[in-house]
């Protein structure tokens, strides 16, 4: 298939709408809009539904009303707004139902700005709604990724009863790129047996969360950390780059690992034993590939934008065994490959430790900055 | 022998089809039970049950999906009628219904249901009023009168700090999207006939695709009203009954045109 050039957002509700999502609810906010400004057009066009809810409280109820019905549904926000879903997002995930959700990340907290930074790592990959439940959380680095990983997001959502995110920002959702769209999938039609569609035919089904039984809700937890354990066994993704002789890692995720990785091609061009490590799925995170290059590798980047939340992810999987720097910019910034390449240099040049935390070197360097 | 016809059993009174056999946990005296009841029967007249889905709401009913033996999903506070909205338009052949208490509709969820309205979903909406908070043990509500005391008004709801009641018929019929709103009581039974009728009406707007319909019921809480329930009606007629007149707020002029 012919290969369109398509903007982040646009692209990723194409992907979803190729994927035979049948219900997109949302609202609007900046750097996301274009997704419910293209779903406003495509949904009706095919008959699907779309509605702009009077908040983003609406919007992700209506998901969960219409993800009920077994049919693939998904909401898109930003930042502040997804803030605001995840009430309905924990509900979501103890109903056990299936749903995609899209975070175009923005400058925070609070209100923050509408330029791309990936500080909702946490709000996505450590909770953020109440209660014990793990959603899917997929980081793409370019909108090719993005459209596929939307696609995949409804497949894993619908074979794990789970929330699947895709976790992209304000420049992957903003930039265009040329992208080879999926095929065009026929909608399901047959619906799990959880299905709430009334009762024609069958005996009467109900969908809830609430279990006030406090033993039924242990059981729960369990059946829900149980098939987090599936989730973990299977469905760990990542790319490595240069790591058959790599002597120091970068690792970033999304935006930041795509620059990352331009810093690294050129440190490799300047005969420096570099690698990069980019997790697909920052959840499940990719725990066993970290705790195996601890044995190669002489020190790890990590490279955020965010004040390091994967990088405690990082240090938890190599148990403080090699040393790790940290760079980051916040706010809405957007590192340049010069500046990681900097950072490479100063990691190859050393000296490197593994004691203190990675962040407090990362401050101190950057003391100057007010 | 056989019976001669007088002496013949007739059933004139049973559990509707659309109640199941539970138990309900509802205190004794409470109108919801009376509620679910007319739902149940409306229900059943119109042969809905295997084509309807409730959305229960939080608050006293959060369990009405074990007491309606139809689909059920139940929403997170005051979301229902979001929820609803989800369910329709992928099911829009469905019957979908919310119940919901003032607490719910009135104060956590007065966006998802102005808005709900708003859209003219075609979704058809309970909304029992009982003037305080139940399940959380009595406390004022937006619905609570001037002057009611409840746990968190012990000196009386003082409109000067704690503002006035919203009168949510009222409220609703001023949106070109709602099209059938009414407000009803449950206190006596001339008054249950009609709640029954217009509960009829609200599915009979469903059924057409006409659109939002919502039918309000003054009901009663005899537990946190600290009353019998034989003075919670006379008080329901005596006091809330003036305040929130009973009547059609907006009924669009194809929903006029209905006739059962």
């Amino acid at each position: 298939m012919a290969r369109e050039l398509m903007k982040g957002n646009e692209a990723v509700a194409e992907a979803a709408v190729r994927a035979g999502v049948e219900a997109y609810f949302g609202y609007p906010i900046t750097p996301q809009t274009e997704l419910l400004e293209y779903m406003s057009r495509r949904m009706p066009e095919l008959g699907r539904a779309f509605v702009q809810a009077e908040s983003e409280l609406g919007a992700i109820n209506m998901v969960y009303g219409a993800a009920c019905t077994g049919k693939r549904v998904m909401s898109s926000s930003s930042s502040p707004g997804v803030s605001l879903m995840l009430e309905g997002i924990s509900y979501i995930a103890g109903t056990e139902i299936p749903m995609v959700m899209v975070d175009v990340m923005r400058g925070g907290p609070g209100l923050g700005n509408i330029a791309p930074a990936q500080a909702d790592y946490n709000q996505m990959v450590h909770g953020g709604g109440h209660g014990d439940y793990r959603p899917i959380v997929l980081a793409p680095a370019s909108v090719q990724e993005s459209v596929d990983l939307t696609v995949l997001a409804f497949d894993l959502a619908d074979k794990y009863r789970s929330v699947a995110v895709v976790l992209t920002d304000g420049s992957l959702g903003q930039m265009m790129e040329p992208c080879e769209l999926p095929p065009m999938q026929p909608l399901k039609t047959s619906f799990p047996e959880w299905s709430v569609t009334g009762s024609e035919g069958r005996e009467r089904r109900s969908l809830s969360s609430i279990n006030l039984d406090p033993s039924m809700q242990e059981e729960m937890n369990f059946r829900l950390m149980r098939r987090w354990q599936e989730v973990e066994a299977n469905e760990v993704r990542y790319k490595e780059y240069f790591m058959d002789d790599a002597q120091f890692v970068v690792t970033g995720f999304g935006s930041s690992g795509r620059v990352a990785l331009t810093a690294v091609r050129a440190a490799r061009a300047e005969g420096i034993k570099v690698g990069l490590i980019r997790p697909i799925t920052v959840n499940p995170f990719p725990i066993k590939v970290y705790a195996e290059i601890v044995k190669k590798v002489e020190g790890i980047l990590v490279v955020e934008m965010n004040a390091g939340q994967m990088l405690e992810d990082v240090l938890a999987a190599t148990k403080y065994q090699t040393p790790i720097e940290f760079f980051a910019r916040m706010g809405g910034i957007v590192p340049f490959p010069d500046e990681v390449l900097n950072e490479i240099h100063r990691m190859v040049k050393g000296p490197l430790t593994t004691e203190g935390h990675p962040r407090d070197r990362w401050l101190n360097r950057t003391a100057h900055k007010k | 022998m056989a019976l001669n016809e007088s002496e013949m059993e007739t059933m004139v009174y049973e559990r509707p089809e659309a109640l199941t056999n539970g138990i309900t946990h509802y205190c004794p005296g409470c109108t919801h039970g009376t509620a679910h009841r007319l739902i149940a029967e409306v229900i059943d007249e119109m042969g809905l049950r295997d084509k309807t889905i409730g959305v229960a709401s939080v608050g006293c009913s959060v369990f009405a999906y074990n007491y309606f033996d139809f689909d059920f999903v139940q929403a997170p506070h005051g979301r229902a009628p979001a929820m609803a909205t989800g369910v329709k338009r992928v099911l829009p052949d469905r019957i979908v219904m919310t119940y919901q208490g003032d607490g719910d509709l009135a104060s956590i969820g007065m966006a998802e249901i102005v808005h709900a309205a708003a859209r003219g979903e075609n979704i058809s909406v309970f909304f029992l009023n009982n003037a305080n908070y139940g399940m959380t043990g009595g406390q004022m509500a937006p619905t609570t009168l001037p002057g009611q005391k409840t746990t968190s008004s012990p000196n009386g709801r003082d409109v000067e700090t704690q503002g006035y009641p919203i009168k949510v018929s009222e409220l609703l019929s001023t949106l070109d999207g709602a099209s059938y709103v009414v407000r009803r009581s449950l206190h006596d039974a001339k008054n249950i006939r009609l709640a029954k009728k217009a509960i009829r009406m609200a599915f009979e707007t469903q059924v057409r695709g006409l659109g939002f319909s919502m039918v309000e019921l003054l009901s009663i809480c005899p537990t946190n009203w600290g009353m019998t329930p034989l003075n919670s009606l006379q008080w329901l007629e005596e006091k809330m009954v003036p305040y929130y007149p009973l009547g059609d707020y907006k009924v669009h002029p194809a929903v006029a045109e209905i006739k059962i």
